[in-house]
């Protein structure tokens, strides 16, 4: 992975101490709260419910071994022990003190981690496939660019007060699993009829209140222009973005309201003026830090390994462990690990700090030390060997880490939701949980097949409701919680945003409503058809009936 | 309120130019004596008579001015300034970084408003040089914070080369 150089190290010292100093001088009254609020969001620090919550940057996902058991040390000494992944593959925490926050950064500091940009209305942290160099339908590695990218975006002067926030992910696989077409801009690899490597650039895609899929703003964008076709697009936006209304804030407004030929024009007419740029890409730079990102030493194997086969055959737990949370590799005889942080019972997410230590001491002995997170809230091991993976499955099942559902119902997305969060409308973390506990029985779930289930805690959509196959949102009506369910939406190459299917249910009508959904599915699915299939096929009239004949004995929101 | 010191080149100076129209609604007879800064609307409209004050004019523009207006008057004005009606509305950054970059304005550039200390090296990059912060706060410290970063890793007016054409180059890495 990428190790800082001297420059890297020197550039976060100075954030150190620049926050440190904002800090002082709020806490002395010489910044007042307004003054001092998008300084703190662009340290990653929100004032919330019951503390500040801070989000601590995992740059497009990649973590070693010393930075998680720096993350394990920082959650024991600074908070109450835990931390929370979230979908935008971050570490958050809950509960540290204001005046703490600086000592914090100055200790992320030590493991070349910070949380620059983490919040506010600024270039986001970069997301990308958390298979990202192992995965068998890889193309191009999208790392070396996410951290060129990365680097680019930081304390970029043009681009610290934008009209709300940013977010960028790229995707180097035939199969997308960054949500590509959800960010603000979407970077795609693609070779030309020449065979030349370039980006196709989709922008304006978001979620909250208004979802819209992003549209390609241009086909093929050389590989060296990242950066200079970026600024285009970022220095339109900067001037143009409605800044009036937060609503209406995001790029996503301004393509749907220009147009996307509009607005397309107005990227070319800058980027026109960008052509000997200096920010194109060099290839001294590009090996440089490609160069961080090269194949680990991983042992000539067979692909097939006997042990691992055997223990298949006989061990039916392993086995479907292994069938949910084992993935492809492209190296003969290793596969990738997800480590499930949705253990029934546990928020979807969480992760404790002697957990982390345990991920961590994993990575050492089985995974060349680095370890992912996803956006889907799991940890990856990457890069284990298939002999490995009956001793990994027993550590990760001792530690709490072994529930067998990727992929599957239970497997859900959710924001902190209003138990933590000061945005929320309604709460997140009681509506999985009872979810899990309906949908205990690991036959069944296995039998229901892959289904994403989302949940949201408000219109921001942390927890991607808008692209699971079922969708829950949270709402406030006249003060009390109510929850709203969509279906068919889908992440992956044929993205969708789900359909709502009617009137807000309560908190207490959800585990039904999930479960006449699936009974609905069972009797409606053909063979080899997964849920969202199904809701394709037949459309949503059908669970809709289903579910408002079965549940309509109980209160209905407006 | 506009402050009666600002910052140039670093350095606490009193203010030595007139804004008109800023704080009151636009009257433009009479103009006061001496240097005076007009709004973009009243230079398009009335740019030969300004021109023939014999006092220097410059122009301060709203966020939301074009500034490829003043492609053809770069060249001779000597100021331009751009209102920050509230330091969370960044369009001014690219307003500067075009006047700088784009129409290669060489002139005397200002940013002032709800502008901070907290503000100030983002501003000084993108080609600002000259600064009026908000009344209430004091220009002598906020100087200070033209030193917090010693590297950057983008380019921008300031040094238009980004950290990885140099990395290497200095001993340092």
């Amino acid at each position: 992975m990428y190790r800082y150089d001297a420059y890297d190290h020197a550039i976060v010292q100075e954030r150190v101490a620049q926050f440190r100093d904002q800090t002082r001088r709020y806490l002395a009254g010489e910044l007042t709260d307004d003054e001092f609020r998008p300084l703190r969001l662009q340290n990653g620090l929100y004032i919330q419910r019951h503390a500040p919550m801070y989000r601590i940057a995992v740059p497009y996902g990649l973590l070693a071994s010393r930075q998680l058991r720096k993350l394990a040390s920082i959650v024991r000494r600074y908070d109450r022990g835990y931390g929370h992944f979230s979908t935008r593959q971050n570490l958050q925490i809950n509960w540290p003190k204001l005046e703490d926050v600086p000592d914090i950064l100055a200790e992320l500091a030590t493991v070349e981690m910070h949380s620059n940009q983490t919040s506010g209305n600024d270039i986001r942290n970069i997301t990308t496939d958390h298979f990202a160099g192992v995965a068998p339908d890889e193309l191009v590695d999208p790392r070396p660019y996410a951290e060129i990218l990365r680097q680019w975006s930081t304390f970029h002067p043009e681009f610290a007060y934008l009209p709300r926030k940013f977010k960028i992910a790229l995707n180097g696989a035939a199969t997308d699993r960054t949500v590509l077409r959800i960010h603000d801009i979407g970077i795609e690899f693609v070779r030309n009829t020449e065979g030349e490597l370039g980006l196709r650039f989709y922008a304006g895609g978001g979620m909250g209140r208004t979802p819209i899929l992003a549209p390609v703003i241009r086909d093929f964008v050389p590989w060296r222009h990242m950066l200079t076709y970026t600024e285009a697009i970022v220095r339109v936006y900067n001037r143009y973005g409605r800044r009036d209304n937060i609503w209406k804030a995001r790029i996503k407004i301004l393509v749907k309201s220009l147009g996307v030929e509009e607005f397309a024009r107005r990227v070319e007419e800058e980027w026109a003026l960008l052509q000997d740029s200096p920010h194109i890409v060099t290839d001294a730079e590009f090996d440089r830090v490609a160069r961080h990102f090269t194949l680990p030493a991983y042992e000539l194997l067979p692909d097939i390994d006997t042990a691992y086969e055997h223990a298949l055959g006989t061990n039916k737990a392993f086995a479907r462990w292994a069938g949910r949370n084992v993935h492809g590799h492209r190296q003969a005889g290793y596969a990738a690990v997800t480590l499930s942080l949705k253990k029934p019972g546990i928020a979807p997410g969480d992760i404790t700090g002697e957990q982390m230590d345990i991920v961590a001491d994993l990575a050492d002995r089985y995974s060349f030390g680095e370890l992912r997170v996803s956006h889907e809230q799991n940890l990856i091991l990457a890069d284990v060997r298939k002999r490995d993976l009956f001793a990994v499955w027993e550590a990760a099942k001792a530690a709490g880490l072994a529930t067998p559902t990727v992929g599957l119902l239970t497997n859900i997305i959710a924001c902190p939701g209003g138990d933590f969060c000061s945005l929320a409308n309604a709460k997140s973390i009681p509506i999985a949980l009872a979810i899990q506990d309906r949908f205990a029985d690991l036959d069944y779930l296995h039998d229901i097949g892959e289904l994403d289930l989302n949940i949201s805690g408000c219109m921001n959509s942390c927890g991607h409701h808008h692209v699971g196959h079922i969708g829950i949102l949270g709402v406030d009506k006249n003060g009390s919680e109510w929850y709203q369910v969509s279906i068919g939406g889908r992440q992956g190459n044929n993205a969708a945003l789900g359909q709502v299917i009617g009137p807000s249910f309560a908190a207490a009508e959800m585990p039904d409503v999930v479960s006449t959904l699936i009974e609905t599915y069972l009797e409606l699915r053909h063979p080899d058809e997964l849920f969202v299939d199904t809701v394709e096929r037949v459309g949503i009239a059908p669970f809709k009936t289903r579910v408002y004949s079965e549940n309509k004995e109980l209160a209905r929101a407006a | 309120m506009l402050p009666e010191r600002i910052i140039r080149e670093g350095h606490v100076q009193p203010e030595s130019w007139q804004f008109v129209g800023f704080e009151e609604p636009l009257v433009i007879e009479p103009l006061p004596e001496g240097p005076i800064v007009v709004p973009l609307a009243l230079w398009k409209a009335q740019r030969a008579l300004l021109q023939n004050r014999g006092t220097p004019v410059g122009v301060w523009l709203k966020p939301d001015d074009e500034p490829g207006e003043l492609a053809d008057d770069v060249a001779t004005l000597p100021f331009i300034a751009v209102h920050f009606p509230k330091f969370t509305d960044g369009r001014g950054y690219s307003t500067a970084s075009l006047l700088r970059r784009r129409y290669g304005f060489r002139g005397e550039l200002r940013a002032f408003g709800d502008v901070g200390r907290d503000q100030l090296f983002f501003l000084k990059r993108v080609g600002f040089d000259s600064f009026g912060l908000a009344p209430h706060r004091d220009p002598v410290t906020a100087v200070a914070s033209f030193g917090d970063f010693s590297l950057r890793y983008q380019g921008s007016v300031d040094d238009p080369a980004p950290l990885f054409r140099k990395r290497g180059q200095e001993g340092r890495a």
